[in-house]
């Protein structure tokens, strides 16, 4: 059984289909990652699998069940700021067992452990605008990952950050994912990116979705390269130039496609 | 050195009054005369005359102020989230808000009679509306970024609203405090001043009902001092209120 199953999903708004037919399984534990031109709808994949939108038709499965509804077996980590801004560092992380239930006491004692595992301990009495990015996102990933989801659901989570900043996120996520993020099993990982170095570096797989209207998956590639990685030093490898191209090499007629219609409008 | 040019303006200001009303140049059955109007308020302070009247002026202005500011947040979340509710009524509001509502002091007189009643619901309407105005702006304004990923988290619709349009509701009526307050307060003041047996306003109509500019002056005077005290009361609370919001810096006398 997949953890996350997509069969002939086709997203419509109005005239406009952004989704035209996309097949697509995730099996459980793989991080797979997925990348396209801009503007082709790749957040409206992870936006079915969260429960947030419905398909127009075709189906989406999570563990085997149709996802009707907000997805409870999910995580997501928003490209934005999804953080309550009115919420401390640490009642943000609390959030989420506070709403399963679970005591104030607890969940503030929960939280405070979460916030030490992302590195931000002692940052929880702070607000989200006393924050930096990158202190937001390891605040926003810690909120995520404290109510341990099965499957996790990310969007482009690292593009606001520095390069820097960036690379350090990337192998601590890796390190999280690697270390089950919570003690079980390994994450299933569907990870959105226009970054092709960024979804190599990190992914077991990466697909490559076409341009837009009616984007679907159209290539796939394993990437077995070893793990535990180091996002910053794997770049520099032959193997990772190899895919590198070999992915490109797909991707660059989809990114050409999206530029030419964009010059043409 | 920028209170000290205030208050030099300050008396600048007071000094001319007084010479203009001491040589004659200001009538003083028009501009009163500065001298009078401090010792009237001294006097009412002293013989205790005004405590009453301040009193229910500011119990007015208070119920005003919470009953405008409990109806602003209920309607403005309620048609906030019902689009098609605030579609219906939306033109409705608009009369509601345009009309001048100082016009409908004589009618609270008439329903409500001369009491606290028809004052505090002079100042419900002006309250109302300012808070419902920003509670609507604040529940529209609500990032989608933040109401998606705290329903990924598992709140459920009631939790939404506890948690996250409430709040951001709440940003708003803090950031127009300070309006809703004056309004209350102006409210209060105005009503009774239209017809009332007690408060401030009262005491200037009937102090202006005999000429006695110095006493009108004097109960401007104390208001004055009220809305000054109310105001600051307003920036203390706002600054406990509001420290999860970044704030621009608010130019300080050093």
């Amino acid at each position: 059984m997949s953890a996350l199953e997509f069969r002939d999903a086709v997203v419509r708004f109005g005239d406009a289909t952004i989704l035209g037919g996309a097949s697509l399984a995730v099996e459980p534990g793989e991080f797979v990652s997925v990348v396209g031109p801009t503007g082709c709808g790749k957040s409206t994949l992870l936006n079915l699998a969260a429960g947030l939108l419905m398909p127009s038709s075709g189906t989406v499965r999570s563990l085997g069940k149709p996802v009707a509804g907000v997805n409870r077996e999910a995580g997501y980590l928003f490209q934005g700021d999804s953080l309550m801004p009115w919420r401390s560092a640490r009642d943000n992380v609390a959030a989420g067992p506070i709403f399963a239930g679970v005591g104030k006491a607890e969940a503030r004692a929960q939280a405070e452990a979460w916030l030490e595992r992302v590195g931000l301990h002692g940052a929880g009495h702070k607000y989200p605008h006393q924050m930096s990015g990158g202190m937001r996102k390891r605040a926003q990933l810690a909120q995520t990952l404290i109510l341990d989801p099965p499957i996790l659901l990310m969007d482009e989570p690292f593009s606001a950050l520095d390069v820097q900043t960036r690379l350090m996120m990337e192998n601590e996520l890796l390190a999280l994912w690697q270390g089950g993020g919570g003690g079980g099993a390994r994450k299933t990982v569907l990870f959105i990116t226009h970054d092709l170095e960024e979804a190599i570096s990190l992914s077991d797989r990466v697909v490559v979705l076409s341009a837009g209207p009616s984007t679907r998956p159209i290539a796939e590639f394993a990437i077995d390269l070893p793990r535990p990685r180091d996002v910053a030093e794997i770049r520099h490898t032959p193997a990772f130039q190899t895919t590198h191209a070999r992915i490109w090499d797909v991707l660059r007629d989809e990114v050409l496609k999206t530029y030419r219609r964009g010059v043409a409008a | 050195m920028i209170s000290v040019y205030r208050v030099a303006l300050a008396a600048l200001l007071i000094g001319l009054w007084y010479v203009g009303a001491q040589t004659g140049v200001l009538s003083p059955l028009f501009f009163g005369h500065p001298t009078k109007i401090a010792l009237q308020v001294v006097d009412w302070f002293r013989t205790g005359e005004i405590y009453p009247h301040l009193a229910v002026t500011l119990t007015e202005t208070l119920l005003a102020f919470a009953s405008g500011t409990a109806g602003g947040v209920l309607a403005g979340l309620w048609l906030g989230l019902s689009p098609r509710s605030l579609a219906v009524l939306d033109p409705f509001i608009k009369a509601a808000n345009a009309m001048p509502r100082v016009i409908l002091a004589p009618i609270f007189a008439m329903w409500f009679g001369l009491g606290m009643g028809s004052k505090v619901a002079l100042g419900f309407t002006l309250v109302f509306f300012i808070v419902f105005f920003n509670v609507l702006q604040g529940v529209r304004e609500v990032s989608p970024v933040v109401l998606n990923g705290t329903r990924m988290l598992g709140a459920t619709r009631a939790q939404l609203l506890r948690h996250v349009y409430l709040p951001a509701a709440m940003s708003w009526v803090f950031s127009s405090l300070h309006v809703s307050v004056g309004m209350a307060f102006v409210g209060a003041v105005i009503a009774e001043y239209l017809g009332s047996y007690r408060g401030v306003g009262y005491l200037i109509l009937q102090a202006q009902g005999v000429f006695d500019v110095d006493s009108v002056f004097a109960g401007i005077a104390v208001l004055t001092a009220c809305a000054l005290v109310l105001d600051t009361i307003v920036t203390l609370a706002e600054s406990r209120l509001l420290v999860w919001q970044p704030r621009a810096d608010i130019p300080r006398d050093s």
